[in-house]
């Protein structure tokens, strides 16, 4: 009868082992594919940049320095390597995109054009989709490192040596609302 | 803000459960009407000479295989039936309208996690939007030229991310099927009258006919289409309550916190709300048996505008007003 007993519980732990371990790679990977998404984003919007500057160079008489800042931007985030270097640079890639698309308000040529317009909306969705993948994924890794360290399962997070992972900060600069500058430089 | 877990997964298995409770309910139904005729035919059998002696019942075990053949064929086939049935056709990414609704359709994706939907423009004038599907593999959101025009970008994002909640939930898998099913007894029962009609100017006789055995197989049949016109002109508007509260305001209201849950902007589906509110024209393209899929009651909107008992049982939506309220609270709490 003992025995019995000593056996079934065995087989539950064992089951339930099984089961915490699966959720846990379960979710590693989804981090990981989450983690993927965003590099396709930012690689479209590396794409989308030379467009739009040279759709807008011609109407721009002036700000020729945002657009220049832009490509400077865009040429360093591109070169990074590092996972830090790449952070930087997409931060101040979209910061000087943003300051490009609020100086389009000064210029109703390039409001009204129909080329513009539809780059500015792929611009558009490429920043909401890098947000958007960046929060699921933030989303994830929140999941992921919660279960590692809430007992019980944290003892087979670290029986099996399972890492958290690391959030994605949003810089406060790139959250806020870009400034127009009105400044004829 | 982390997902709450735990009750997503009660909604899913809700809707597993429910999924199946309909299909039950639905074959159960054939087979009582079936049940119906053999006992019918038995009872004629009895007066007549030369009837065959062991009685084998034909016409249960026939509406059996239909039911289940009408519940597979729903669940696989529902999503295309609804949406061709409100005449949807695939989003033009030529078109700049509708290739911001894609382009916010991927971004909701990105938010959710949830694999790519079909996107379908409905042509009608009127704004709504409703998500069909049986699992979020085979999901597809439809959305109305209306809704495109009316709406800005951040209140079509709300829209489209409430359905990607419905999608999530698993809610389109029970209201695909619901529709499938309704559709499939309306069609039955506009069967039966037609036949009933027709049959009964065949056998020059009112409908009263069936008993005279003399006359033969048309009498028989016309009584049969008699009980199966009965039962399902008594069963169907029955069967449309209980839709309505299959698809309970529960479902509504969660997939508006889902959707703010995706866009982190309370306020954009609030917003869109209002205008769809304002808009309250009945969406004509988009049939009665759909009516429960929209996001908001495409037959006018009066019946979901008031709250209590009676209004729950006729209502497939929650109040409108209520539910901005519950949005620009969440906004609130978050600002």
């Amino acid at each position: 009868m003992a025995l019995v007993i000593f056996v079934a519980f065995l087989a539950l732990v064992v089951f339930w082992t099984i089961s915490v371990y699966n959720g846990l790679v379960g979710v590693r990977n989804q981090v990981a594919n989450a983690w993927k998404q965003i590099d396709v984003q930012l690689k479209r919007r590396h794409d989308l940049i030379p467009n739009l500057v040279s759709t807008v160079k011609g109407m721009m008489k002036f700000e020729q320095e945002t657009l220049t800042k832009v490509m400077e931007a865009r040429a360093k985030a591109v070169g990074a390597t590092t996972v830090a270097e790449k952070g930087a640079a997409e931060s101040e890639l979209g910061r000087s995109l943003g300051r490009l698309l609020a100086v389009f308000e000064n210029y109703p040529e390039i409001k009204s054009n129909q080329n513009v317009l539809r780059l500015q909306e792929e611009l558009t969705t490429t920043e909401n989709q890098i947000g958007f993948s960046r929060q699921h994924y933030n989303d994830l890794v929140m999941r992921f490192n919660t279960q590692q360290q809430v007992f019980p399962s944290n003892v087979i997070a670290g029986m099996f040596g399972f890492k958290t992972a690391e959030f994605l900060e949003i810089e406060a600069a790139e959250r806020a609302v870009p400034k127009v500058d009105l400044s004829l430089s | 803000m982390p997902s709450a877990r735990p009750e997503l997964w009660e909604e899913q298995s809700r809707n597993r459960r429910d999924t199946v409770l309909l299909i039950l309910a639905f074959v159960a139904l054939l087979v009582v009407v079936g049940l119906g005729i053999d006992l019918f035919l038995l009872a004629r059998g009895a007066y007549e000479e030369g009837a065959p002696a062991p009685f084998v019942p034909i016409a249960a075990p026939v509406a059996l295989a239909v039911g289940i053949m009408q519940s597979v064929g729903g669940f696989y086939g529902g999503a295309r039936a609804v949406l061709g049935s409100s005449r949807a056709r695939p989003a033009n990414p030529e078109d700049p309208r509708e290739k911001t609704l894609l382009n916010v359709v991927e971004e909701m994706r990105l938010a959710s996690g949830l694999p790519r939907p079909q996107v379908y423009v409905v042509p009608d004038p009127d704004p709504n939007a409703f998500a069909v599907g049986r699992d979020p593999e085979h999901a597809a959101i439809a959305v109305t030229q209306g809704l495109l025009e009316s709406l800005d970008r951040e209140e079509l994002q709300g829209v489209v991310a409430h359905e990607m909640g419905h999608v999530r939930n698993l809610d389109i898998r029970t209201m695909t099927l619901v529709a499938a099913l309704l559709g499939a007894l309306v069609l039955l029962s506009d069967f039966a009258a037609r036949m009933l009609r027709f049959g009964g100017r065949g056998a020059g006789g009112g409908g009263g006919g069936g008993r005279r055995g003399g006359r033969g197989g048309g009498g028989a049949v016309l009584a049969i289409l008699f009980v199966v016109w009965i039962v399902l002109v008594v069963v169907t508007p029955l069967l449309g309550q209980m839709m309505a509260f299959a698809v309970s305001r529960r479902r509504e209201y969660d997939a508006d916190a889902a959707a703010a849950e995706f866009t982190r902007n309370p306020r954009g589906l609030a917003g869109a709300l209002r205008k769809l509110e304002a808009a309250a024209h009945p969406t004509t393209t988009i049939g009665r048996g759909s009516a429960h899929l929209c996001i908001v009651d495409p037959r006018g909107r009066a019946i979901n505008e008031r709250e209590g008992a009676v209004a729950s049982l006729f209502a497939t939506h929650p109040p409108i007003a209520k539910r901005i309220e519950i949005l620009e609270k969440m906004a609130g709490a978050r600002a």
